[in-house]
């Protein structure tokens, strides 16, 4: 079967202007939070089964590292859910000129650091 | 019309309306979730269990849970199909793509019983 398929974009020798790096970054979030979810849903555990595991997560979080590793997962869902918004309203056909296409992931890029940031700021 | 035995409606378009209606209840999820954290005085434990024990709460945290194992079988699936390829990975690609596919299925499955104890067991 794949043997008679059209071969089309070679994606090895595509060049990246801020769009393409925009769309990677959409990707690489996404595979990060597909882990990221299993350390979500362990703290969602140790919050929810006992006053003593509560207490025991926030001590726990407390710790750089463990503030660092929180961040990344946040930082992750930020751009992940900005840019997925992005392609919700090109999707509509809302953008989808080269000139709406660059503006949309500068707006992404920007949007998504300032709300990195914040969620650093607010970590720490 | 693109279709693939292990893409997850079989047919492109059911996948990506999939993905884009997952997405839309998932960002729902973690703005709820995100403004209940950052607008709780004190983010106590009692108050935390409170949020969690609500039936309305236990269903859209169930949905949020189904809709992250549809949007992101599709997504991984768009992932996997891109680069676990012949072209880049050498005749033992489709071996290589399927493990990666039943490993990502098999997490996403554990996600989701995962999430139905943490609601109703604790
Ligand atoms: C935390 C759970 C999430 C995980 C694990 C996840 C994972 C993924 C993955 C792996 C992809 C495929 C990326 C690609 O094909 O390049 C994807 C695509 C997508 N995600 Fe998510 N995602 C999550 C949450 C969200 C949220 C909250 C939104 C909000 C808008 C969203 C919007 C999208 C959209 C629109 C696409 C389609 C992109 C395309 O067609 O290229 N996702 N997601």
């Amino acid at each position: 079967m794949s043997d008679n398929r059209p071969v089309n974009l070679d994606i090895g020798t595509i060049s990246f202007p801020l769009p393409a790096i925009a769309s990677i970054t959409h990707r690489i979030s996404g595979v990060i939070l597909f882990v990221g979810v299993g350390v979500l849903l362990w703290m969602l555990d140790a919050s929810l089964a006992s006053q003593a595991s509560f207490d025991e997560l926030m001590s726990t979080l407390q710790s750089p590292l463990a503030k660092l590793v929180i961040w990344g997962i946040v930082a992750a869902l930020i751009y992940h859910s900005i840019a997925g918004i992005k392609h919700l309203i090109m999707d509509m056909g809302v953008g989808e000129t080269l000139e709406g296409g660059q503006l949309g992931a500068k707006l992404t890029v920007g949007i998504s650091t300032v709300l990195i940031i914040l969620a650093g700021l607010w970590i720490w | 019309m693109v279709t693939s035995v292990t893409s997850l409606g079989r047919s492109g378009l059911y996948d990506w309306l999939l993905q884009r209606v997952s997405a839309v209840v998932l960002l729902a999820w973690f703005v709820c979730i995100g403004g209940t954290i950052l607008g709780a005085p004190e983010l106590t434990f009692v108050y935390w269990k409170s949020v969690f024990s609500g039936t309305a709460m236990r269903i859209f945290t169930l949905l949020a849970l189904v809709s992250l194992f549809a949007h992101a079988w599709v997504g991984m699936w768009s992932v996997v199909t891109d680069y676990l390829t012949e072209r880049m990975m050498g005749p033992r690609a489709v071996v290589l793509r399927l493990t990666v596919q039943v490993v990502c299925v098999i997490v996403l499955f554990s996600y989701v019983v995962w999430g139905v104890q943490i609601l109703w067991g604790n």
